[in-house]
């Protein structure tokens, strides 16, 4: 029927248009980022020498990103896999509650948490400086990622059952959560942890506070190009920025996409 | 070692880093707030100065702005790409959830790149009217950068509502007669509320709270976020950045408590 | 002989649980000897499997005790009450393999390696799946888990087998065979075994003693002979295999009923009874020298019965089974009955 004919492409049209929106300019940051000469356009020829530029200049804010969010990965395994089995395992109200709690983070904003991280901190002057200040802001934002994801397969493998399970065999409480528990969380903890690295790389409300001129991370580099460089450059910058988390995002919608559960916790 | 020791020994470590880093500092927050010259009256500050009661109004005409907009766009393009299969489906989806992992920052850089001085918009205006028409600083370069990064986030939640609508309820409308618009209107959206509600008040708490694309759009100071930033690095008005912050807190908080009683436990990300 | 273990005698004193106000379980005393297969029958909600669990150190009661071999193991839990447990989900461990999940209770126990494979090699033949032995859960059918679940359980030689409802989640046939697998398996360990099921031919057919209950408290425990002829009330009676409930008046030993009188086993002192007869007890016999009649409401034949509806006979419509010979009855036709007297028992209510 013809209207409906219409319909489809007018919402094709318009699908199309926002999708355009969204990547045209990531494109085109990609492109600036090899282009010789921005102003006059890819006709000036192609080149890697805003990337070698973008090297010398940041090279330690990238290392320092990846390390910050493989030390943030590593702590809300240790904290949040353990965090996650006893809320799931208290349930109820009190469960739910600090479960809430922990959540609280992602309600205040940013900016509000390092600003209290500063006043709380800022006395203890080596702690205050180092990159385990912006380690800490990064964990208590991304606990609760890791928490929930993990809370989610907990309740689709009907935990408890595998534990009593393991406990009519004789296992005592650590032995299940070892050989039963945390072996059959491993999609919920993969899930989480693609997560959790991701926010880190790309966190910066927190970091833009909490950071000193010695411990840039990548997002606050690349503030300050934005500000300072010229676009290519920047664009270079943001085009490595670009390729190291398109890797991770694959990689959460090809596990998304094989457990929709998980998906959904995007 | 019994149970109930086992599972409490589990949460010590999360109990001393959400105390250490969060619960501790947000107290910290709160007494700073009220430490500087007007005292506890800081904490109205934010409604009775003009400054920052413009802020705040300004921030939130922009967030519901924003979280409208971008329930429309998402529903739209949500309700075509969720029910319709076509060649290159997939592409398009990746495209639209590609800038779920960016930071404000990259965002403010994209509209720069968009509608910036040396932007597309500009190129384009000036093909057509000879005049470059430079967005990116003024409000409207501050509202598509908010429209960048609510949209894809919005646009996964609703698909998925849409995937979880049941198809008998339009069969049986249609069966009574109703027309596409009509079963749109009194079925699908109607379903569809819970979703928008929920999304809706994430997209507004982000869009409250969101720092890095005001910052690099450095044009706009007026939004609550820039406004703390600027009391806390340039005046250093310590007491006052943490007052607002905190009323900036709680309005994120209670939009965010709305949308989970509400239905849902989706989950807020960067901003 | 794979079971060197003597089961424990268990005990049940005066145990009884309840949920936020509901009493799920009314004190309940019990005695299972050594070697025993007790068999809780009842339909859900009945309290059997909150018995089960109880034994097992799943759940503590609220009051009274659980005795295994007349030591108190109340407040032990269950990793050290050494009980093996069938989950009616089988809960296998999807992480490991076959073997892995039945040596899992050895490994527990620190059962050296060389014995703990021999031992999971006994298993595996003795549930008749070697070659099953290093495949991941997630491949086997639901006959192939119950069988590992079954020698998971077995392997760390427990001195009590729990066993919930583990044949509900399996489709008829299926059922069929591994129950008559199960009956021969529970044989040969002679371990006192405790078995849940809503089943009353699994019931029958694998406990030695049955216990029937009902909303929280033991209708009647006996053998499946007992509990069949000899029910102890009306809910016994029509729980187990189809039941006739006769009312009526007592008059010389006989019950008085609309279509005529019949002979009661064991007449009550009361001038009015309850009895139940089972439809196959009941015989068509000739209508003139009938002492009870009653007229044929429908007939169906069923295979290797003949089921009638007979009205008249009761003050409530009756069922009749007999030989699938008798193909002269049609609806409407007036008969004339019989049932001996040992086979019509009265009943507590």
């Amino acid at each position: 029927m013809k209207a409906r004919r219409l319909l489809f492409v007018l919402q094709a049209a318009f699908t199309i248009l926002i999708a355009a929106f969204l990547i045209v300019p990531a494109v085109m940051s990609m492109v600036a980022g090899v282009t010789t000469n921005y102003a006059k356009g890819v006709s000036s020829g192609l080149t890697s020498a805003w990337i070698f530029q973008v090297w010398d200049l940041y090279a330690d804010t990238i290392g320092r990103s990846i390390l910050i969010a493989l030390a943030t990965l590593t702590c809300t395994l240790l904290i949040g896999i353990p965090a996650a089995y006893a809320l799931h395992t208290i349930g109820g109200r009190t469960g739910r509650l600090i479960e809430e709690l922990i959540t609280l983070p992602l309600a205040v904003p940013g900016l509000a948490i390092a600003l209290a991280l500063i006043l709380t901190y800022g006395e203890f002057g080596a702690f205050r400086q180092s990159s385990l200040f912006i380690l800490a802001g990064h964990v208590v934002f991304t606990l609760p990622f890791m928490v929930r994801s993990i809370i989610a397969i907990l309740g689709a493998i009907d935990v408890q059952t595998l534990e009593e399970g393991a406990a009519s065999l004789g296992a005592p409480p650590w032995r299940r959560f070892v050989d039963v528990v945390v072996p059959n969380a491993r999609p919920g903890i993969l899930a989480g942890s693609l997560m959790v690295v991701t926010l880190s790389l790309g966190e910066f409300n927190l970091t833009w506070m909490l950071h000193t001129p010695l411990t840039k991370t990548l997002p606050v580099g690349l503030a300050d190009s934005y500000a300072s460089m010229r676009l290519e450059v920047a664009s270079a910058y943001t085009l490595i920025f670009f390729i190291m988390i398109v890797p991770l995002l694959v990689a959460m919608e090809m596990i998304g996409r094989r457990s929709s559960k998980t998906g959904l916790l995007l | 070692m019994p149970r109930r020791l086992f599972v409490g020994f589990c949460l010590v470590p999360l109990g001393i880093v959400v105390l250490a880093f969060f619960v501790l500092p947000l107290v910290r927050l709160l007494q700073v707030g009220a430490s500087g010259a007007d005292g506890l009256a800081a904490y109205w500050a934010i409604l009775t100065t003009p400054r920052y009661r413009e802020s705040l109004v300004a921030t939130l005409a922009l967030a519901i702005a924003t979280t409208l907009s971008t329930l429309i766009v998402a529903t739209i393009a949500g309700l075509f790409l969720q029910r319709n299969a076509f060649p290159g489906r997939s592409l398009l989806i990746a495209m639209l959830t590609f800038p779920l992992a960016f930071p404000g920052v990259v965002v403010g850089f994209m509209i720069i790149l968009l509608a910036g001085r040396l932007g597309l918009v500009a190129d384009v205006a000036r093909i057509l009217t000879g005049q470059r028409l430079v967005l990116a600083y003024s409000a409207s370069g501050l509202f598509l950068g908010y429209l960048y990064f609510s949209i894809p986030r919005v646009i996964l939640t609703v698909m998925a509502s849409v995937e979880k609508l049941d198809p008998s309820l339009e069969e049986a409308a249609r069966a009574l007669g109703a027309g596409p618009w009509a079963v749109h209107r009194d079925v699908i959206l109607p379903a569809l509320t819970p979703a928008f509600v929920a999304s809706g008040a994430i997209a507004f708490a982000t869009a409250m709270g969101a720092f890095g694309t005001a910052f690099t759009l450095a044009g706009r100071s007026d939004v609550l976020p820039m406004v703390i930033y600027t009391e806390f690095t340039l005046n250093a008005n310590i007491p006052m950045a943490a007052a607002l912050s905190f009323g900036l807190g709680t309005v994120t908080w209670l939009a965010l408590a709305l949308a989970r009683s509400l239905g849902g436990s989706s989950v807020a990300a960067t901003g | 002989m794979t079971q060197a273990v003597r089961g424990a005698a268990i005990r049940l004193a005066a145990c009884a649980k309840s949920y936020a106000g509901n009493q799920v379980l009314s004190p309940v005393t019990l005695d299972i000897a050594s070697g025993e297969t007790l068999v809780f029958l009842g339909p859900s909600g009945c309290g059997k499997t909150t018995t089960l669990r109880m034994v097992a150190g799943l759940i503590r009661p609220d009051a009274g005790a659980v005795f295994f071999d007349g030591t108190d193991v109340t407040h032990v839990p269950i990793e050290r009450r050494n009980v093996g447990m069938v989950f009616q989900s089988y809960a296998l461990f999807p992480n490991m393999t076959v073997a892995e999940n039945i040596g899992y209770g050895l490994r527990i126990r620190r059962v050296p390696k060389v014995e703990r494979v021999k031992r999971v090699d006994e298993m595996l033949r003795l549930v008749g799946i070697e070659t099953l032995r290093d495949r991941r859960i997630d491949q086997l059918s639901g006959g192939q888990r119950q069988r590992v679940a079954l020698a998971r359980a077995v392997a760390p030689r427990p001195r009590v087998l729990l066993l919930d409802e583990p044949l509900t989640a399996l489709d008829a046939s299926l059922r069929e065979r591994l129950r008559i697998e199960l009956d021969r398996l529970l044989r040969e360990l002679c371990i006192t075994t405790i078995y849940v099921t809503h089943d009353q031919a699994e019931a029958m057919a694998l406990g030695d003693r049955i216990a029937v209950m009902t909303q929280g408290s033991i209708a009647q425990i006996g053998t499946p002979g007992e509990i069949y002829f000899q029910p102890a009330n009306r809910f016994v009676a029509q729980f187990i295999g189809a039941a006739n409930i006769l009312e009526g008046p007592i008059e010389d030993g006989s019950l008085r009923l609309p279509g005529g009188s019949i002979k009661v086993a064991n007449p009550p002192s009361a001038p009015v009874a309850v009895a139940m007869v089972r439809p196959e007890e009941i015989d068509i016999v000739n209508l003139d020298t009938a002492a009870w009649k009653g007229r044929v409401d429908t007939a169906h034949f069923l295979g290797n019965r003949l089921r009638l509806t007979i009205t008249e006979a009761a003050a409530v419509p009756i069922t009749v089974e007999v030989s699938n010979r008798l193909d002269d009855l049609r609806s409407g036709d007036q008969v004339g009955l019989a049932v001996a007297e040992h086979a019509v028992r009265v009943l507590d209510e």
